[in-house]
């Protein structure tokens, strides 16, 4: 375990200091992650302005929303950059030349490029959060502490598993990744608002086919202490990130899956 | 009788390839109903290598070359046969394959565009898990072998393509494999780095018995290197011997060049043809088996005033080519 991890420091140590080569493009990239990010909140804050309150939500409890998903997602964002390449480097026969060296693939891929302006993102998402902290009444015990650390985490997995399965789409076909996207950033965006607003078969599809509201709503439900509209059970918000931990590892088996096909057809 | 380091055993390899219609309404139909054109890649080769070979691999683009190193280091999964890599089946096996094994691509470079190559080495180290001692060892030599020392600080987008040739094959051997396959290490190159590279290529065979299996065009090199060569068209090992006896197999014929005192001459004799003629040299062919070189020589000397005289083998390129015609590749 602890060669691996060696191995993605170094990746991550040189992928810094390639982009510490183009400084100015480094701080213009954090700095417009920051600023698009930040007008997307006020967006929200315009809303809450004209219409007060989203069905019961608060605009700080949607902030604290919002704050995780931005998190998690900022996290992932960092990690998945090579496997929205997949199809690039298996056109460019890049690809070849990972399957070329004694370490998985995964790692490979996840080393490959360390976004670091995605601070930026980062930055506002934990903003945002710190904000609605301030204003919500959180009761801090130790296990809401960490429930909220086990979210940030899981959901972090969870949308790393979603990039892993573009990239998995991208063994078969290029021409579908449009439609991917749909299902990833259109999901990812779903989740920065409480599931509980939307309409049952909205819900229900990112329930049960694809976990989203899972990995974030749940869980944070109980971080507020609110009873859930959907009537869920306590116990159930506490195991409900889990599922992202879970989708990531169905990912990596379906990764498998795609590797196993490329490995057959060579295309 | 010792095990063969590389054995492959009737590797059948096919693709299928979408078959696209020309204009919108091929573009849509593609999208409904596609339809596949599968072709045979490899065509039951076989081959066996022994430690230490240094064998050349030659063939027309898309004769299969790739596809055999391909398969040989793991990537591709073949459709039926038998591969072995010192024991070990490359797509069953690939991240312990990939550790014994080098690969050099002419036309790509592994290293990392935007760093100085040093970065690049080090990062392999902990790619292929080299030990500190053993990496440092590894690299000075290499270093060493190739004036590497003063690259080091250079990133690799600033190479010339030389250097970047020389960076890569010391990229491909820091962990010491026992194989190395390289896909076109001249192409490009200048003369002086060609001989380089063909040196360092050599040398690593002869010193160190790296098993080494050279895909070329360029058939100076297999001149150069090569005491086998096998040759690939529409998937089959169409020829693997020495390259003496492919050159007898398919030919027999010398060439015969003449300086002419006197350029007006022209030289004609039942046993030889014409090819060629600049200035006062001309060339010629004739059939060792028709006339013995000898008889030739004194034949022709005593009938014409020549300044010099010199007998050839006809060049590998030409023996090559007419290997392709006579199965009718291209």
């Amino acid at each position: 375990m602890a060669n691996p991890l060696a191995l993605y420091t170094h990746y991550v140590s040189i992928s810094l200091r390639s982009q510490m080569q183009y400084r100015v493009s480094f701080l213009l990239g954090t700095l417009g992650q920051l600023f698009s990010t930040g007008v997307e909140f006020i967006g929200i804050l315009a809303l809450f302005d004209r219409f007060g309150s989203l069905n019961l939500w608060s605009l700080a409890e949607v902030a604290f929303f919002y704050g995780i998903v931005n998190v998690a997602f900022a996290v992932t964002d960092m990690l998945s950059r090579g496997f929205d390449h997949v199809g690039q480097l298996v056109r460019t026969g890049e690809f070849d030349r990972m399957l070329l060296r004694p370490r998985s693939t995964v790692l490979q891929l996840i080393g490959q490029e360390f976004t670091l302006r995605r601070l930026g993102r980062f930055g506002q998402g934990a903003g945002v959060l710190l904000w609605a902290t301030l204003y919500l009444d959180i009761a801090w015990s130790p296990s809401v502490v960490a429930l909220t650390v086990i979210t940030v985490c899981c959901g972090a997995c969870f949308f790393l598993g979603l990039f892993i399965n573009i990239g998995t789409v991208s063994f078969w076909t290029t021409e579908t990744l449009e439609l991917m996207n749909v299902l990833t950033y259109g999901g990812i965006e779903a989740s920065k608002y409480p599931l509980a607003i939307y309409h049952t078969w909205f819900r229900r599809f990112f329930t049960m086919v694809i976990p989203m509201g899972c990995v974030t709503y749940f869980p944070i439900v109980a971080i507020l202490g609110r009873s859930d509209p959907l009537g869920t059970s306590l116990a159930f918000q506490y195991a409900a990130p889990l599922f992202g931990l879970l989708y990531f590892i169905l990912s990596l088996f379906i990764w498998r899956l795609g590797l196993r096909h490329y490995r057959s057809t060579g295309s | 009788m010792p095990v063969p380091q590389i054995l492959v055993d009737n590797i059948v390899k096919t693709f299928r390839i979408a078959q696209r219609r020309p204009g919108l309404w091929g573009a849509l139909h593609g999208v409904l109903r596609r339809e596949y054109r599968t072709i045979k890649a490899l065509d039951r080769v076989s081959f066996e290598l022994d430690p230490g070979e240094l064998v050349g691999y030659i063939g027309p683009n898309g004769a299969g070359k790739s596809t055999t190193v391909k398969v040989l280091s793991g990537i591709l999964v073949p459709d039926s046969g038998r591969c072995e890599i010192d024991g070990r089946i490359p797509w069953r096996n690939r991240i312990a394959n990939a550790a014994n094994i080098g690969v050099v691509f002419g036309q790509r470079t592994q290293l990392w565009w935007d760093l100085p190559v040093i970065e690049s080495f080090d990062l392999l180290r902990d790619i292929y898990r080299i030990e500190s001692v053993e990496y440092d060892r590894a690299r000075d030599e290499l270093a060493a072998l190739m004036d590497l020392e003063p690259l080091y600080d250079v990133p690799v987008r600033q190479l010339s393509l030389g250097q970047r040739m020389r960076c890569d094959l010391a990229a491909a051997l820091l962990h010491a494999p026992s194989v190395l396959f390289l896909d076109e290490p001249t192409i490009g190159l200048d003369a002086v780095s060609k001989l380089a590279v063909r040196d360092f290529i050599k040398r690593l065979n002869r010193d160190r018995g790296v098993t080494v299996v050279l895909t070329t065009h360029d058939m100076d090199d297999i001149e150069a290197l090569c005491d086998r060569v096998m040759v690939i068209g529409h998937g089959r090992i169409l020829s693997d011997s020495t390259l003496d006896d492919l050159r007898t197999r398919v030919t027999r014929e010398r060439r015969l060049i003449i300086d002419l005192l006197d350029g007006g001459q022209t030289i004609e004799d039942p046993d030889v043809t014409f090819i060629s003629r600049s200035g006062n040299r001309v060339h010629l062919q004739f059939d060792p088996d028709r006339v013995r070189t000898a008889a030739l020589i004194s034949r022709i000397t005593a009938k014409y005033a020549i300044k010099d005289l010199f007998v050839e083998n006809p060049p590998i390129e030409e023996i090559i080519s007419r290997l392709y015609d006579e199965h009718e590749l291209r």
